[in-house]
């Protein structure tokens, strides 16, 4: 049989400040460069056109950027898409000066007519065109926008349900750790930011959630076995029961993610990327940022959980491996019966 | 209810069962380009019936407004709603299977063209300015005393009144078998014998069937494409007679068990046109209980109005939007000015509505912009498809390996259940009528890691029970029973967000929270029940099982 982490008795806590170190290190340089130069927006968001163009044998960037200047298009990003021969011309709406409706879709055919002169006719086909007006776009500003805010609010009222609010409170302040470093990852690496991507962040919330609530369970479920512990010593107990758990879990759905990067292709590519950065990420701060938060937390406003807090270290006196108490019945025991 | 092996076995082959009734190909009907005469036709295909986005399968998407930048337009509601109807006139123009076209909120159109690759052209049907005519028909019947003479052109030229193929067929059935015989050796024979010959069956009038009234014929819709081709040949249209037009309605009827399209002889001169007609109005008569779409003309209109109805007095007006007759064309029992009225019997109201739809949308051409275009060319829609299901592939495989090489045999039995979750995934995508969507294979893939760790929870539960000495029988179920709560939070928690995503976002994000949520409810059914249901049966085949393979 393999196990991984069994039984590990590692002192996650105690390199909280460690963590604290990393996670700012991380997030604070992306964010800088976020707020001065903020994030690539799809066209989407923007308002504006992206055709996709692949041609039999690669022509580079520079050959398209003269055809588009021939025809007077000087405000177009173009870039290598994927593949040497396959390239993305984006303009955006907010570039043109132009904001009525209609432009776009313009543009869209303008790009095309300067490649069919440039390129010539037969010489490159077009993979798929989009043109958004500014309205679309204003208004899937607006979607993002809800569908952001709609989930925080949702998942809050999961949490003052399932939780005490200094658990609530300390996850809450996790997940939003999480989406900090996620735009960091997203500026560093300069993803484009579509409405899947933010769809990909909003799953990464749900996902990173869940891994804190499954620790926070276990601490809830020690806090009642072990009596005698304090939180410290049962924060470090939860994350290693969970190890192996975490481990596992995380290694199948970043097998997924990293296949969808490696092989789904250019287009879903930020999207996978985001995803396999949410696990990377959502586990970190479910050990390091979560669990101390709660000492934190406990610290500042004692509830009954508390024991200890204070100390912020462990006693000593008891070892980590309590002997083994009679098992309670655990913290959804009853509820589970019902629903097999 | 559901504590026996036996049943839980039951409920499972019900599912099995159901999920495999879903995904069973189905005959759907699709129209397709008729190769030999360029029209579009419909046909039955089998397929799987799971939707594919416009992303998978490649087209257009347009979403359209009323264009109000050159002045205001007094009621975009009403005018989207105009679009609509003028659109749907023109389906057939479009060359793709399926098109969809639908209002969405109270100013936009949304166009979906799968399958469709030139978007220039799909833009121009969709843009073009409606036009409204009221013509009258043929009311001398000047087509149907031609038709000999058209016949006889066309037997001269060889063409046989049986067309080929399921058309040859199709004829044989009306008329009986002997009529493709008749039709053989009248080609050969000299020309002054087939004068005589003119009652027997041609190759144009045997399409034709007397309609209700002058000038309406109807043609069998599945010879619509041959009578068309027909009517389109030089030598044919040399003879229809001057100040005679056809034009084809827009509707199909039924009688008899077989749809029958319209074919209407006009005149060529309409009596007046959309530019001329102001408003129009369904309502329903309270007292006679009768539809009627009241509509007005302006001054000059009116004045031309009812100098033509004048003479044209018990004659057929039919009502072209497109070149295309707008339902049955009303009889005229009067003059009529500045203010008409169409009655239209006990039809319901709503087929009056969509008559006073027809009429404005001459009268008032909504102009619309393109407010978001998209277009995905076919091949990399199958390069989409082809990139996921690869991936997929990959991910699956490396999930497989990770929980047999870690978990063997319970491993094993999760990869099992894996499989049914993948169909009870698709199967709902099919049952529910999802669209599958490029961020929605994404979604699947990503979910079939997500799904198995469920597994995960409870083998890791089952692997502490043993641990504490527990017995195999006993680590088994105290680890499912532990590791509830915390996959009912783990899934409860990502499908609120997806059912928000779902809620809030536009197609391709809907095709991702809805294969996430279709997918979470599935692994629940199979990491919870099927693989419980496995150890149940493997504890109870070795009941003396002392250490568990986990």
């Amino acid at each position: 049989m393999i196990r991984l982490f069994a039984n590990a008795k590692y002192d996650f806590i105690k390199w909280r400040r460690w963590a604290y170190g990393l996670t700012a290190l991380i997030i604070i340089p992306g964010f800088a460069l976020f707020l001065v130069r903020g994030l690539n927006y799809s066209i989407e968001f923007t308002g504006g056109t992206l055709i996709q163009v692949r041609t039999p044998t690669p022509v580079g960037t520079d050959r398209i950027r003269a055809a588009l200047d021939a025809a007077g298009i000087r405000d177009a990003e173009i870039q290598e898409f994927g593949a040497p021969n396959e390239y993305v011309v984006r303009t955006r709406l907010g570039a043109t000066g132009t904001r009525a409706e209609g432009t776009s879709e313009a543009t869209a055919a303008a790009v095309d007519s300067a490649l069919a002169h440039g390129l010539g006719a037969g010489q490159y086909s077009v993979g798929r065109t989009e043109a958004v007006g500014p309205k679309v776009g204003r208004e899937l500003q607006g979607k993002a926008f809800l569908a952001i805010f709609f989930s925080f609010i949702v998942t809050l009222i999961y949490l003052a349900f399932r939780f005490e609010w200094r658990f609530g409170l300390a996850a809450v302040l996790a997940t939003f750790h999480d989406i900090l470093t996620t735009i960091a990852f997203i500026r560093y690496l300069d993803l484009e930011v579509s409405l899947v991507v933010v769809g990909a962040v909003l799953t990464m919330v749900g996902y990173s959630l869940n891994d804190t609530i499954i620790i926070f369970d276990r601490v809830r479920e020690n806090l009642r076995k072990y009596r005698r512990q304090n939180l410290y010593e049962i924060l470090n107990l939860s994350i290693n029961e969970t190890l192996p758990r975490s481990v596992l879990t995380h290694g199948t759905t970043m097998a997924t993610t990293l296949a969808l990067v490696f092989l789904a292709g250019e287009v879903l590519r930020p999207f996978a990327l985001v995803m396999t950065f949410a696990i990377f990420t959502g586990t970190f701060s479910s050990i390091y940022i979560a669990a101390p938060l709660l000492m934190y937390v406990e610290k500042r406003w004692p509830g009954q959980d508390a024991r200890g807090a204070r100390a912020f270290r462990p006693t000593g006196a008891v070892p980590l491996d309590a002997p083994k108490a009679p098992s309670p019945p655990a913290a959804g025991g009853s509820r589970s019966k019902a629903a097999v | 209810m559901l504590y026996t092996v036996r049943s839980r076995l039951i409920a499972i082959g019900i599912l099995l069962v159901l999920s495999v009734w879903a995904l069973i190909p189905t005959n759907a009907t699709q129209r397709v380009r008729d190769a030999a005469t360029g029209r579009m036709k419909d046909t039955t295909v089998r397929r799987v019936p799971i939707n594919l986005g416009l992303d998978l399968q490649g087209g257009i998407h347009l979403a359209l407004e009323v264009d109000q930048s050159k002045g205001p337009v007094p009621d975009p509601a009403d005018a989207i709603r105009r679009a609509e109807r003028v659109v749907r006139t023109r389906i057939d123009e479009f060359g793709v299977t399926e098109p969809v076209v639908q209002v969405v909120g109270n100013n936009r159109l949304i166009v979906e063209l799968a399958g469709e690759k030139d978007p220039a052209r799909a833009k121009g049907v969709i843009q073009r300015t409606a036009f409204l005519e009221f013509r009258i028909t043929d009311m001398k019947n000047l087509f149907r005393d031609a038709l000999p003479d058209v016949d006889k052109a066309l037997r001269q030229a060889g063409v046989k009144p049986a067309g080929e193929g399921a058309a040859a067929a199709s004829v044989t059935q009306l008329f009986g078998a002997d009529t493709a015989r008749k039709g053989k050796p009248a080609k050969g024979k000299p020309a002054p014998k087939d004068t005589s010959d003119a009652n027997a069956p041609g190759a144009l009038s045997s399409l034709l069937f007397q309609g209700q009234l002058p000038g309406e014929y109807l043609v069998p819709e599945e010879q619509v494409p041959v009578a068309e081709s027909l009517l389109a040949r030089p030598d044919v249209r040399r003879l229809i007679p001057r100040g005679i037009e056809l034009r084809w309605g827009n509707e199909v009827s039924s009688r008899a068990a077989r749809s029958y399209r319209a074919l209407y002889a006009v005149e060529d001169r309409p009596i007046i046109t959309g530019e001329e007609l102001q408003d129009a109005r369904a309502t329903r008569d309270p007292l006679t209980n009768q539809s009627v779409v009241n509509f007005t003309l302006s001054r000059r209109g009116g004045r031309i109005f009812e100098r033509e109805t004048g003479r044209h007095v018990q004659d057929y007006m039919a009502i072209i939007l497109d070149s295309r007759v707008q339902g049955q064309p009303p009889v005229i029992k009067g003059q009529i000015g500045q203010h008409g009225l169409i009655e239209l019997g006990a039809k319901p109201l709503q087929e009056a509505q969509d008559l006073a739809l027809v009429l404005k949308a001459g009268a008032l051409p909504a102009p619309l912009t393109i407010i978001e275009e998209r277009t995905i060319g076919p091949s990399l829609g199958k390069d989409s498809i082809n990139d996921g299901i690869r991936a997929g592939i990959v991910g699956v495989v490396l999930v497989v390996l990770i929980m047999v090489v870690y978990y063997r045999w319970s491993g094993a039995l999760a990869v099992s259940a894996l499989t049914l979750y993948v169909l009870f995934t698709l199967a709902g995508l099919a049952a529910f009528g999802f669209t599958l969507t490029l961020p929605g294979l994404a979604g699947l893939v990503l979910s079939v890691g997500i799904a198995v760790d469920a597994n995960v929870l409870i083998f890791e539960r089952i692997r502490e029970e043993l641990q504490h000495g527990k017995l195999v029988r006993t680590a088994v179920d105290e680890g499912f029973t532990h590791a509830m709560s915390a996959i009912i939070d783990s899934n409860v928690s990502t499908a609120l967000t997806a059912f928000i995503l779902y809620l809030v976002g536009t197609g391709p994000v809907q095709g991702f929270a809805i294969t996430l949520i279709i997918g979470i409810a599935a692994s629940m059914v199979t990491a919870i029940f099927v693989v419980r249901t496995f150890y149940m049966i493997w504890l109870q085949r070795r009941p003396d099982m002392a250490t568990l393979s986990v």
